[in-house]
């Protein structure tokens, strides 16, 4: 137990210092910067719940997450409609999406499923790039509104935006917690352990991937939806697989299937990348091999090794606890007999 | 019908390439069981190490050609050695991961070396020829030649030499081949080596007729994957079938479909296909 | 009859692994199928427990056709099932990994997930309540904190067993129980399977230990090729002619 609230105190730390971060910085360069870490994570998570809590490599999540943005973007530029109601509209749009694919693709497993994602991911890319009169093709659109006014409190500067990026991603941690915590989030592990056991102890694991895979691309289009918006252009590279990988390399660093992975993860490969602009487009020789290093070495990222040693610590700590007593015990049982003689 | 022979060469063309590398991909699916999604990034390697022994060697086209399928083979084993061995136990959404994390680490190094712009590979046959009405390069002509004749090498190799057929035996049960005292470790680097030969061969063959940089290898290596999909996850037969029948029906579909939406074919085939049958075209029956 | 198949066929291909089999097992007692390696044991139970619908044939619960449900659902009913190796999350505590199984006694969701309603409270009390109660029963509460992953064998055994436990059943299949366990620890399996027993949950196993079957179980059923060869008590497969032939290779039963 220990070990968890350690990771619950790693989130609140993280919490304070999200949020007087534009304060310490007057750099609106870095509010932008940790602005968009934030969306990513937000997609992150959602890669998280369904790779690292359910097992399912799923490689159209960038798909999805184009899908979020490109919905938001059409809907508030080409259909005029209020950006809230766009925004609402492209989670639905994506989460329904992610429901049909979802249904065809879960019932295959595994490899599979990863190919089939990848095929699936491809298909979307294609499609955006390719449907010019809808999508504006490899011109991508521009133009699209920042969020719209909500009562009196507008999100025109970097700042407010900051904020408002920050309330989704805290939502988004919020019910990441809840779920892993719960009983839905026990099931999901199951059948991550295995499939078969999960489903002769009584889980209809069909409707809980199911129900995994939807959440996933909900927040995949959260993250897309945000990011067009920040962003005011998108083209559909935004859709491209490398966008997914960029995801699970995130995801994989900070720790896949842990609650703070995604954060730190994500946190920490977008700083050092823009520390290493001179790299942009060579960053890959870095984080490729660390990608491959991490599986091999440490398959839960960095969060799941400091806990996986935490946790051993304190194993160990009990073990000889348990020794100690025992070696009491038998100490006073010596001297019992021996009095007795 | 010019038209339609003319296409049906193309499909020939870019079947057999797609053949070539879905052959590496199977390869190692029936050894290993695993989905080398880093396969895609040994074919671009195999053009531009190709490619730079033209250029700045000076070697003769097929002389490059062959030291790029050793040197990709090598790199290959390598990667077998360094991330695929160690992983053999681990969950199986591991070793897919650790491919990805290779494949973005041979794009970005490509880019390194070579950048990241469009290179054209000169062929030493870039003449054009006419056969029965239908115009044609010399260098569609050898892509299909050279592809058969691999073909014919790696028959032979498997079904006729103690190797190859160790290869064989590994792919249809590897506890059993274990057991007859066959070296599954010398086997699986083996493996390696061929697909990785096999990549550089396809992708040196093609890229004449194609551009080399450091993203060549995706859309091919996703294709491969609906080919062996298509034609049976680990059978040979079936990969070359398969890059020949999807190779046919995007030449076609180009031409009396659309050329925009070309590159769609393979997908949406794949995804009917699992869409159908969730465990591939030719899953086998029960446990 | 509690629990009985009619007929039941399963064909892989050309293969037939179960052939044909009628099969009752009765409430309250221990159960066992033997027959040698390849004589479609496990196939018999991925059968009935929904894993392979079968060919032909019908498996019928308390009067009830279960044949072409699914597993999850047969779970439900009250059949559960373990399998050779247990895959557990190794990185939580045993207790951690037995608590999901009481989930399908439970009804709360995922608006009960973000929400944490009181349904959701009251139901995790009650999964966590089951997980300690089977883990003392299958006693292990002493391992409960540990992690999964630092088990030994038997108690892996163990939790598979709890696991089968917490879903509330009526009837347990267990798929060799007792493999690959030293002789002191089957003894110790073997109290275990009977205090299920007396805990009023019929039990039907695979095994290959025949010192412990025969001394274990109530009634046996004897597979080979797939056919059923003999049914009776342990007295009278050890006297069965047909079994110590097909079966033993002609040696009796020790």
């Amino acid at each position: 137990m220990a070990a968890f609230f350690k990771q619950r105190n790693v989130i609140a730390a993280l919490i304070i210092f999200a949020i007087i971060f534009p304060f310490i910085t007057n750099n609106t360069y870095f509010v932008h910067v940790m602005t968009l870490s934030f969306i990513w994570m937000i997609g992150v998570y959602g890669l998280n719940l369904l790779a690292g809590y359910t097992g399912y490599l799923s490689l159209a999540h960038a798909g999805f997450f184009a899908i979020g943005a490109y919905a938001l973007s059409l809907l508030t530029t080409k259909a005029q409609l209020n950006y809230w109601v766009a925004f609402i509209l492209a989670l639905i749009i994506t989460s329904v999406l992610g429901l049909v694919i979802g249904l065809i693709s879960l019932r295959t497993k595994e490899h599979f499923f990863a190919i089939y994602t990848l095929c699936v991911g491809y298909i979307i890319y294609l499609v955006i790039d390719k449907w010019d009169s809808l999508t504006g093709g490899i011109r991508g659109l521009i133009g699209i509104p920042g969020p719209g006014n909500i009562g009196p409190i507008e999100f025109t500067t970097p700042v407010s935006n900051y904020y408002l990026v920050l309330f989704f991603l805290l939502l988004t941690v919020l019910v990441m917690y809840r779920i892993v915590h719960s009983l839905t989030g026990r099931t999901f592990i199951a059948i991550r352990n295995s499939e078969d056991l999960a489903q002769t102890i009584g889980i209809s694991t069909m409707k809980n991937k199911l129900l995994v895979f939807v959440i996933s691309t909900f927040f995949a289009g959260l993250s897309g939806a945000l990011y067009a918006s920040f962003i005011r252009f998108i083209g559909p590279d935004i859709g491209y697989i490398s966008i997914t990988f960029d995801l699970l390399t995130y995801l994989l660093v900070g720790g896949i299937g842990t609650l703070s992975g995604p954060i730190v993860g994500t946190v920490l490969i977008v700083w050092v990348s823009q520390q290493l602009q001179f790299l942009q487009d060579y960053r890959m020789l870095i984080f490729g091999p660390v990608l491959t290093l991490l599986v091999i070495f440490y398959p839960r990222g960095i969060v799941g090794g400091i806990a996986e040693s935490l946790m051993k610590r304190k194993q160990k700590k009990q073990a000889r606890e348990e020794q100690l007593v025992m070696a009491k015990k038998s100490v006073a049982a010596t001297a019992a007999s021996n009095e007795n003689r | 019908m010019e038209i339609l022979i003319q296409q049906l060469f193309n499909g020939l063309t870019i079947g057999s390439v797609y053949s070539l590398v879905a052959l590496g991909l199977t390869l190692v699916y029936g050894i290993l069981h695993i989905p080398n999604f880093a396969h895609g990034a040994l074919y671009m390697m195999g053009g531009y190490v190709t490619l730079t022994m033209m250029t700045s060697q000076g070697m003769h086209y097929w002389l490059a050609i062959a030291v790029s399928a050793i040197v990709v083979g090598l790199l290959a084993v390598l990667m077998e050695r360094l991330v695929f061995h160690p992983l053999r136990h681990a969950p199986p959404i591991h070793d897919k991961i650790a491919a990805i994390g290779i494949l973005l680490f041979l794009e970005a190094l490509a880019q390194f070396i070579w950048g990241a712009e469009y290179q054209t590979m000169a062929s030493p046959y870039g003449q054009i020829i006419n056969v029965a009405g239908v115009t044609l390069t010399m260098q569609r002509l050898l892509i299909i030649i050279a592809a058969v004749v691999v073909m014919i090498f790696l028959y032979v190799f498997l079904k006729k030499t103690y190797t190859g057929a160790t290869i064989i035996a590994m792919s249809q049960n590897r506890e059993g081949a274990n057991l007859v005292g066959i070296n599954t470790n010398r086997v699986a680097m083996l493996t390696f080596l061929i697909s990785g030969a096999l990549a550089a061969i396809a992708c040196s063959i093609a890229a004449p007729i194609n551009l080399v940089f450091p993203g060549m290898g995706h859309l091919v290596i996703t294709k491969a994957f609906v080919i062996i999909i298509l034609g049976g996850m680990g059978s040979i037969p079936g990969a070359i079938a398969g890059g020949y029948i999807l190779g046919f029906t995007e030449s076609l579909g180009a031409t009396y479909i659309s050329n925009d939406y070309k590159d769609l074919i393979a997908f949406v085939l794949l995804v009917l296909i699992l869409t159908i049958r969730p465990k591939g075209l030719f899953a086998r029956g029960g446990h | 009859m509690f629990l009985e198949t009619k007929n039941l066929t399963k064909k892989f291909g050309g293969l037939v692994a179960v052939n044909d089999v009628d099969f009752s097992i009765e409430k309250g007692k221990i159960n066992a199928i033997i027959g040698p390696n390849g004589a479609g044991k496990s196939t018999f139970f991925n059968l009935i427990s929904g894993f392979h619908p079968p060919s032909s044939g019908q498996v019928i619960f308390k009067g009830k056709d279960i044949t072409r449900l699914p597993s999850n659902k047969i779970a439900e009913l009250g059949v559960a099932r373990t399998f050779q190796t247990t895959n557990l999350f190794d990185q939580a505590t045993v207790l951690d990994n037995v608590i999901v199984g009481h989930r399908l006694r439970t009804k709360s969701n995922l608006v009960d997930a973000i929400f944490r309603t009181k349904r959701l409270k009251a139901e995790e009390k009650q999964c966590r309540e089951k997980a300690i109660e089977v883990l003392e029963f299958v006693g292990l509460t002493s391992a409960a904190y540990k992690l999964a992953g630092s088990m030994s064998q038997e108690e892996k055994k163990r939790v598979a067993f709890a696991l089968a436990l917490a879903t509330d059943p009526e009837i347990v299949f267990l798929d060799e129980p007792a493999a690959g366990v030293n002789p002191d620890e089957t003894e110790g399996l073997a109290a275990l399977m009977e205090k299920m027993v007396s805990a009023g949950i019929t039990v039907c196993l695979i095994e290959h230990k025949m010192q412990m079957i025969m001394k274990l179980a109530d009634k046996i059923m004897v597979l080979n090729y797939g056919e059923k060869i003999a049914e009776g008590t342990p007295k009278e497969i050890r006297n069965n002619e047909m079994v110590i032939k097909a079966y033993l290779g002609g040696s009796a039963i020790a």
